[in-house]
């Protein structure tokens, strides 16, 4: 057996049978053997869509995501795609190839030192050096890209290992010392306990949720239930949509830079944060000093690290969430209510009613779409004004349904996440919303939406222009719009049949309704230009480094904002 | 303040890169480092000493922990430790000097191992404090050059 079979015997046996790549020099000896095993290689135009679209298929699964990419350059096409899903802890394996052994270290032809390359961006990397060793480390990197945090991890395997005969397969070990270090922490019950005697006295609490829940099934509902019997709202960060009902009285939307005016009044007032699952980000605290200022803050997460480092804990506990809240569930139980407290959230302004109106306004799109949305709908965004509008109006009902780049904020992350999850689900309904930056990032995969005849339904929403860039400029430079308008797009329609995709363009809101519901409906990609008004901004807003309080409702103080800029 | 933190790694290439390229990139301050093979040749034990307030080394600690590579992590600071650095200095020394600086070098029981025609070059061992006292006592005859090691340290065993 050749080292490349084993590898692919390897990956069957966790369990793959699916992943992303584009072949090259080092990796030709793995591309050879591939069609001898099960696994299904969808050829993607870039590595970077490749590494995308396995990110965006464990984020749909909550399984580990594969690509493939030869050395050099394809490897390095992969260091942005790394980057993402390690910000937004997404268990995803890069294989690269790398020159042969004997060229390693000789600035040989595509030769790119992965392991250095990848340190930073990972949560661990290998170099195989021997294909006898190939069972034993892609055993690790599986066990290590999904236990406790989960993150990314890259095998880097020289050309020569592919070819190695093996002449014995020796069975996967994992070390003990990763057995230890991954071993379910035991919650700290005394810390458990005092977090117990916070929510009990606390006449203010509330509830930050964040991806952490959405990473672990079940823990949702847990989340609902706790909330719900105990009367205590909930706020959410970006990566933690779709773990708590959009309609639920209890639920107040998003939290930080874009989030609702309940949310960050929220935030502000209570004396009792409960923060699972998130890592206080300043796109959600603002200014970390002047966060929560009132709030003895308990905050639950798996990764202890996490824990006062950027806002200091009260009650930092290290637990898996589901564990803490099955036990905080049997201890609190609703035995006052806090009906004075959500009387005040609820006097807080709502975000505005926005309708599409005749020059088509985002938020009135957004909202046509969430009130399409069905139970399994898969919501993925890419970067930017669109992202915020879909965070803020968009509401799938189930974790894992709402697919973004959070941490990294990676323009041309959406077309091959999307690209991910439909593959992921092949049955569920795929809505990638996109704007005119984000989409000529990686528009290259629209090759593999057409081959696979992916139903993806494609919302550009497009405002000609680097949209958050230029509201940046709008607001804090003087509206000096320096290179954040795209002057020459292309004749998206065209580009998109080119490709063989179904393409309409709207310009009014009529049109759209009539159209998306059955466009919606049907089982073909669809690409749809939304002409939306180029001016609109995203509100509300804190700017970056205020206090949660100095939030905008809309666009009125100019003086001031420039001063912050 | 310092801090003294006793890190076990696995014994494999790249490991230090990865510990020094956490300290670069979270922007923690290392003092001093030091690494080898332990009793045990598939682990090493790298002593390192780190700058920086509590909430720091809470990070740097936690972050350390996080490495696939990294099997144990202890902050020593408080300990009772055993802490060593080795010096080399060379120092100007005509003859008469030569005597004075091997005279001197007794009370710290260092010593001298090189003999040039102006200057002799003096081994020590010790603790900070120790190697600090030697520097300044060289300082008058005109030190050419030093050369330190980091700090190793060993907690001491139970009494």
């Amino acid at each position: 057996m050749l080292g490349a079979e084993l590898l692919l015997k390897c990956l069957e046996e966790q369990g793959v049978d699916l992943v992303f790549g584009l072949p090259g020099g080092a990796v030709l000896p793995l591309y050879d053997v591939l069609r001898k095993s099960k696994i299904k290689h969808i050829l993607t135009k870039h590595e970077q869509g490749a590494v995308h679209a396995a990110d965006g298929y464990a984020r749909a699964t909550g399984k580990v995501g594969v690509c493939f990419s030869t050395s050099g350059p394809g490897a390095t096409n992969l260091v942005t795609g790394l980057a993402t899903a390690r910000m937004d802890s997404s268990p995803v394996i890069a294989i690269t190839g790398q020159a042969a052994s004997p060229f390693l270290g000789k600035d040989s032809f595509q030769e790119a030192d992965m392991i250095g390359l990848s340190l930073p961006v990972t949560k661990h990397s290998y170099q195989i050096r021997d294909a006898h060793d190939i069972p034993s480390i892609v055993a690790e990197a599986f066990f290590i890209a999904t236990q406790g945090r989960p993150g990314p991890v890259l095998i880097d395997i020289p050309k020569d290992v592919f070819t190695q005969k093996v002449t014995e397969i020796k069975k996967p070990v994992i070390r003990k010392s990763l057995l230890v270090k991954f071993k379910k922490p035991q919650m700290d019950m005394k810390l458990a306990n005092m977090a117990v005697e916070v929510l009990k006295k606390a006449k203010r609490p509330l509830i930050l949720a964040g991806g952490g829940v959405n990473q672990v099934a079940g823990a949702s509902e847990l989340l609902q239930e706790f909330a719900q019997k105990n009367e205590i709202p909930v706020v959410q960060t970006l990566m933690g949509k779709g773990i708590f009902p959009a309609k639920h009285p209890l639920f107040l939307g998003m939290v930080g830079m874009h989030g609702t005016f309940k949310a960050n009044w929220a935030v502000q007032n209570c004396d009792c944060l409960l923060a699972i699952g998130v890592r206080f980000d300043d796109r959600v605290t603002g200014s970390v000093e002047d966060f929560a200022p009132l709030a003895k803050v308990i905050h639950v997460d798996i990764d202890p690290s996490e824990h006062n480092k950027n806002r200091v804990a009260d009650i930092p506990l290290v637990a898996d969430c589901k564990d803490f809240l099955k036990f905080i569930s049997e201890k609190l139980w609703a035995s006052k209510g806090n009906k004075e407290w959500l009387r005040q959230i609820g006097l807080q302004s709502d975000l505005p009613k926005i309708d599409a109106g005749r020059s088509l306004e985002p938020e009135g799109v957004m909202e046509l779409v969430n009130s399409l949305l069905d139970e399994d709908t898969i919501v993925v965004t890419d970067v930017g004004q669109h992202q915020m509008w879909a965070a803020l109006y968009v509401h799938p009902s189930k974790p894992r349904s709402f697919i973004t780049s959070g941490g990294l904020g990676t323009m041309g992350f959406g077309l091959p996440a999307a690209i991910g999850a439909q593959m992921a689900y092949p049955e569920k309904r795929v809505i990638l919303i996109t704007g005119d930056g984000s989409l000529q990032m990686n528009l290259q995969e629209f090759a593999v939406v057409k081959q696979w005849n992916l139903p993806i339904k494609i919302l550009l929403i497009n405002n000609g222009s680097l949209g958050m860039v230029r509201q940046w400029q709008e607001l804090f430079f003087q509206k000096n719009y320096a290179e954040s308008i795209l002057e020459v797009g292309p004749d998206w329609i065209k580009l998109a049949e080119a490709y063989g995709i179904k393409a309409k363009t709207f310009d009014g809101f009529k049109e759209l309704e009539d159209a998306l519901g059955s466009t919606f409906n049907d089982r073909e990609p669809c690409f749809l230009d939304i002409k939306v008004n180029p001016m609109a901004n995203v509100f509300p807003m804190v700017p970056a480094g205020c206090s949660l309080d100095q939030i905008w409702g809309s666009w009125k103080n100019e003086a001031h904002a420039s001063s912050i800029g | 303040m310092k801090h003294t933190l006793a890190v076990l790694v696995e014994n494999h290439p790249g490991v230090l890169q990865r510990v020094s390229g956490l300290f670069a990139r979270r922007g923690y301050n290392i003092i001093s480092l030091v690494v080898s093979e332990t009793e045990d040749s598939s682990i090493s034990r790298m002593t390192i000493v780190v700058d920086g307030d509590e909430r720091i080394i809470e990070q740097v600690t936690k972050q350390l922990n996080k490495l696939i590579d990294v099997i144990k992590v202890q902050d020593v600071t408080n300990e009772d430790t055993v802490d060593r650095q080795l010096l080399l200095v060379r120092v100007n020394a005509d003859n008469p000097a030569k005597a004075e600086i091997a005279q001197l070098m007794d009370i710290f029981r260092a010593r001298i191992v090189d003999i040039g025609r102006k200057s002799v070059i003096v081994e020590a061992t010790g603790d900070e404090e120790k190697i600090e006292a030697i520097i300044r006592s060289l300082q008058p005859f005109g030190i050419q050059e030093i050369v330190k090691t980091g700090i190793c340290s060993m907690v001491r065993g139970p009494k």
